[in-house]
């Protein structure tokens, strides 16, 4: 297969804007409305710019951006294919959302240091974005980093003992797993491959040691610990110490998300579907995925806190991207890629939701939501079609992907993978529903009666992305044309 | 006569290697007639600026792909003992004596208000300093390398013993002891050369075939001089003791350039000269490498002390390049070169910082410094650019250096590798501590935060350019050393050939009868 490749400066563009951005707003530091509406226009412009690159990728192309070649075989590269622009048109667009939500957030908590905080978060978005549309495992691994780095100050944010604890907790994490293991992993493969750029088929030569190539696999999934793979998973959880909307958008799309979009890569364009079929690493890493959803889900069962709940989902959700991938059918790897957006407008929703109770409530818990939907109806309403979605019911963008997954676990006729994805979203029905269940139908407390809807400005992002949920959940045919691009 | 050994003249008009040697000389023989002392400094900087800019036609007119020695100067010295002023570069001298006359100007900087009294013979001493590492890297007879590396102590004990901290007596005799004890084996090495070759010059040398017995005990002895410059531990315990008293200036020097005479050396004379023995020795080399990445690493995790915490890191980052150049191939050559080239503008830039900080608290303590860096947004941008630089982070210079010597590790055997990666973790840990303690820390007195100054800015800054340059684009780097690389590997023999045990029983026997 020859990719017909076309030369455009707007990856470099793309990844630039935002750290123009956050030079502007920390230059408007004394002056909230035009920093912030910087932070709006910076994400708008990007977004614009991500969907300038939309036809050429639905005409078959592929965008390639060579920018200087460090090391004979190492570049500094973009690449963006049809799995890139899945992950950068919603992690861009979500952006704009998350920035209005943020002005609500924020504002309505007299929160400090906000400067820091859109500074930071724009350069994370940059990182995102970066890892989105690398080409080439050195590319990848510098943005992989960049956001560890930038994310820090976000889950620091509260500057108190938990947030110190959470963030460097964090560090350790994801900076000892990169360190120990991504790295090695990108060394080996330099070694045995003498090329670290991405193409078509995977980069490593099918004539190496088998039993290198699978200890290399090994060392590529527990170092991208940003995936959330159990059991490296236990950054994720304490990182729910950030502000909401860093928790929303970071931890259940960008930075998560560029963990789990570097597994895929590591399969699909560093392995390939041939060579992981070949060393026999499709079942175990399958059955290694799914026993993080089922975990995952488990734990999250356990838990009261309302974000602590939706962080062990995400866990659980990651890996069925993961799972998606690992099986390397076309149906199995559609499911995966669509996952990594229906995931993100689902999973922010639910983030979006949580972060409106504790600002018009104050409420961080489960068990104190009795009838809140009474006083916040368009919330809990949103909410619930998250969590239907995230639970995988027809109508919804979740069931999009968990239908695919099932089709590409029969593809691999293996019973026992459709038996675990259909008891996960039990699993997943058993810790929503209680929550929808008490919201809409348990009977207000009396001292409750005067909560009201949080202000505007995170009431309309949370509609809009509940509106998409369903939307997506009917009309999954852009995202799937992309992917198709890709696989086919 | 091998094609490394070939001399090429100047296409330049006039000395240029003398000249970038002798300049900064002059110029300190010319301060004693100044008298005051700010324009003194003034006076140093232009001399210093000088130098680099002069030294700057050797990158125009280098040729990359020639190999030899470039921009030879001859002349007969004491003609009776073969001794000849000779003077030369080549591809792995080249990016060294740039890095020398670069760091030059920034030396001076960082003194200009740290140094309070003094401060003629200070400069004076900075200049020597600079003129005599010049010459280490370019001298290419044996007695005049040696003149050299021995002259550079003078300069460097009066730094430490005049302007250090409280215990500089100390750490300046220590460093002086440990040199001339090392010094003493390089020149019973020297001496053994001259015997076989019957000249100092080491392009003759270049044509010697030594047994193997022989290039056994020349490689030690090289060995044992160049390691203890290094510092391969356990001959470091030197180096924390002289950076923790030297002044910023000093520290610098012997971070960024005096460092890199020892791994110079063993990439220059060791391999070369004995190549036979190179081979067998070096997988004992890189025992020691792999113990100075972890145990330094360690220690610099230890430490309370920024300049302590910098100097270990030092000894990690220095078993580096002794790892890459023990494992004999071209990515450990290249990763070596390059990380002693970036480690050389890194961790002066870390120094640079510890110094400035310093100033501003008069302690060196992490505790009392800690949470003044977020009062001081342009400090902090350069501290995380140097600290992310000094754990290689991708994008930094140090990460393709680091790379390189990983790649080099791996392909000699994967088992090295996992013993090297953990190494690179504890650079993030001790780098990212000593970072975050300085930004978010409690405990610092917030009085004492002023954020860094316009002379400051022009310290750090050019270091740091090329920290981010060399990071995405070494190249330029690479081009001009990997034909004496290949050169240098093309002579090393493809198997061992020594018998160590039988080696050293015969040498005992010999000795004891």
């Amino acid at each position: 297969m020859v990719e017909q490749t076309t030369f455009s400066i707007l990856p470099v563009l793309i990844v630039t804007v935002s750290l123009v951005g956050a030079g502007l707003i920390m230059l408007f530091r004394d002056n909230p409305n035009r920093r912030e509406t910087v932070s709006v226009v910076t994400g708008v412009v990007k977004f614009l710019m991500v969907l300038a690159m939309v036809p050429p990728i639905l005409h078959g192309q592929v965008i390639r951006c060579h920018i200087v070649e460090v090391l004979p075989g190492c570049s500094l590269v973009f690449r963006v294919d049809g799995f890139s622009m899945v992950f950068a048109l919603i992690s861009s667009f979500l952006w704009i959302l998350t920035s209005f939500y943020s002005i609500g957030y924020m504002r309505g908590l007299k929160e400090h240091a906000q400067t820091r905080y859109y500074t930071c978060f724009a350069l994370t978005l940059s990182g995102a974005l970066g890892v989105a549309m690398s080409g080439s495992l050195f590319t990848m691994y510098l943005f992989y980093e960049l956001v560890s780095i930038f994310t820090y100050p976000l889950v620091m944010h509260h500057e108190d003992g938990e947030a110190k604890w959470g963030a460097n907790k964090y560090l350790v994490y994801l900076m000892g797993t990169g360190k120990l293991f991504f790295l090695s992993a990108v060394v080996i493969t330099y070694v045995i491959s003498g090329n670290l750029d991405f193409g078509p088929h995977g980069i490593l030569p099918a004539d190496a040691n088998p039993t290198l190539l699978i200890v290399l696999f090994v060392l590529f999934v527990a170092g991208i610990a940003k995936s959330g793979v159990i059991p490296l998973h236990s950054w994720l959880p304490s990182a729910m110490v950030a502000p909401t909307p860093v928790s929303a958008l970071l931890h259940a799309v960008a930075v998560v998300k560029v963990g789990v979009f570097c597994v895929a890569r590591v399969i699909y364009s560093v392995y390939g579907p041939e060579l992981m079929q070949r060393l026999g690493l499709v079942m175990p890493s399958a059955y290694f995925f799914s026993a993080t959803i089922l975990i995952a889900s488990m734990i999250a069962l356990t838990h009261d806190n309302l974000k602590a709940r939706l962080a062990y989902s995400t866990v659980s959700q990651l890996a069925y991207i993961t799972l998606g991938f690992a099986l390397v059918s076309v149906n199995s790897m559609t499911g995966g890629a669509i996952h990594i957006a229906n995931h993100a407008f689902s999973k922010i929703t639910l983030f979006y939701c949580a972060g409106a109770i504790f600002v018009a409530t104050g409420k961080k818990y489960i068990s104190e939501l009795d009838g809140i939907a009474r006083s916040m109806p368009i919330t809990m309403t949103a909410f619930a079609i998250g969590a239907f979605s995230m639970i995988g019911v027809p109508g919804t963008a979740g069931f999009i992907s968990k239908w695919f997954l099932g089709l590409g676990a029969l593809d691999d006729h293996s019973l026992l993978l459709l038996v675990i994805i259909l008891t996960s979203s039990l699993l997943n029905a058993g810790y929503f529903l209680p929550i929808i269940y008490r919201a809409f139908f348990f009977k207000q407390k009396s001292e409750d009666r005067h909560l009201r809807e949080a202000p505007l400005f995170m009431v309309v992002p949370l509609s809009v992305t509940a509106a998409l949920t369903i939307f997506f959940g009917f009309f999954p045919q852009p995202f799937l044309r992309l992917i198709a691009e890709v696989l086919s | 006569m091998t094609p490394l050994a070939t001399l090429h003249n100047s296409p330049l008009g006039y000395p240029v290697l003398s000249l970038i040697i002798f300049l900064p000389v002059i110029g300190a023989a010319l301060l004693a007639l100044i008298r005051d002392e700010e324009q003194s400094r003034w006076f140093s900087l232009i001399i210093l600026t000088l130098t680099f800019f002069f030294s700057l036609p050797l990158l125009g007119h280098f040729q990359a792909d020639v190999l030899g020695f470039q921009f030879v100067e001859r002349h007969a010295w004491i003609p009776g003992r073969g001794l000849n002023y000779l003077l030369g570069v080549d591809g792995i001298s080249l990016p060294l004596v740039l890095l020398t006359t670069f760091l030059g100007p920034v030396t001076i900087l960082c003194s200009w208000r740290y140094i309070t009294h003094r401060v003629r013979e200070c400069m004076a001493c900075l200049l020597l300093t600079q003129g005599i590492l010049t010459g280490v890297f370019v001298a290419l007879d044996m007695v005049l390398f040696y003149f050299f590396w021995e002259a550079m102590l003078v300069p460097m004990f009066l730094l430490i013993a005049i302007w250090g901290g409280p215990r500089r007596k100390y750490a300046a005799v220590k460093f002086v002891l440990y040199t001339l004890a090392g010094s003493i084996f390089l020149l019973l090495a020297i001496v053994g050369l001259y015997v076989k070759a019957g000249s100092f010059s080491y392009p003759v040398m270049l044509g010697l075939h030594l047994a193997p017995t022989w290039q056994f005990w020349i490689f030690m002895a090289l060995l044992i001089g160049f390691a203890v410059k290094i510092p391969m531990v356990p001959l470091h315990t030197w180096l924390p003791a002289a950076h923790v008293e030297a002044p910023t200036a000093g520290s610098v020097i012997l971070a960024s350039v005096l460092l890199k005479m020892g791994t110079y050396g063993l990439l220059r004379f060791n391999l070369t000269l004995a190549p036979v023995a190179s081979v067998s020795l070096a997988p004992y080399i890189m025992v020691f490498s792999v113990v100075a990445i972890l145990y330094g690493g360690l220690l610099s995790l230890a430490q309370e002390d920024i300049k302590k915490l910098i100097a270990y890191s030092s000894v990690a980052h220095m078993g580096f390049v002794t790892l890459g150049i023990s494992v004999l191939n071209m990515q450990g050559f290249q990763g070596a070169m390059l990380q002693m080239i970036n480690h050389g503008l890194t961790t002066g830039g870390l120094f640079l910082l510890a110094g400035m900080l310093y100033e501003r608290t008069h302690s060196r303590e992490l505790a009392v410094n800690a949470g003044l860096g977020r009062l001081m947004p342009g400090f902090v941008f350069f501290l995380g650019l140097y600290s992310l630089s000094s754990l290689a982070f991708p994008g930094t210079a140090s990460f393709v250096g680091e790379f390189l010597c990983l790649s080099g590790a791996f392909n000699h055997s994967m088992r090295l590798g996992a013993w090297v990666i953990p190494g690179a973790l504890i650079a993030a840990a001790y780098m990212f501590r000593m970072f975050l303690t300085v930004t978010w820390g409690k405990g610092g007195d917030p009085k004492l935060a002023r954020d860094i100054n316009l002379r400051e800015w022009a310290s750090l800054l050019p270091p740091a350019l090329l920290v981010v340059l060399f990071g995405f684009y070494p190249a330029p780097i690479l081009r001009i050393m990997n034909p004496v690389l290949e050169a240098i590997i093309g002579r090393l023999p493809v198997e061992k050939s020594i018998d160590m045990a039988a080696m050293i029983s015969h040498s005992l026997h010999g000795f004891l009868n």
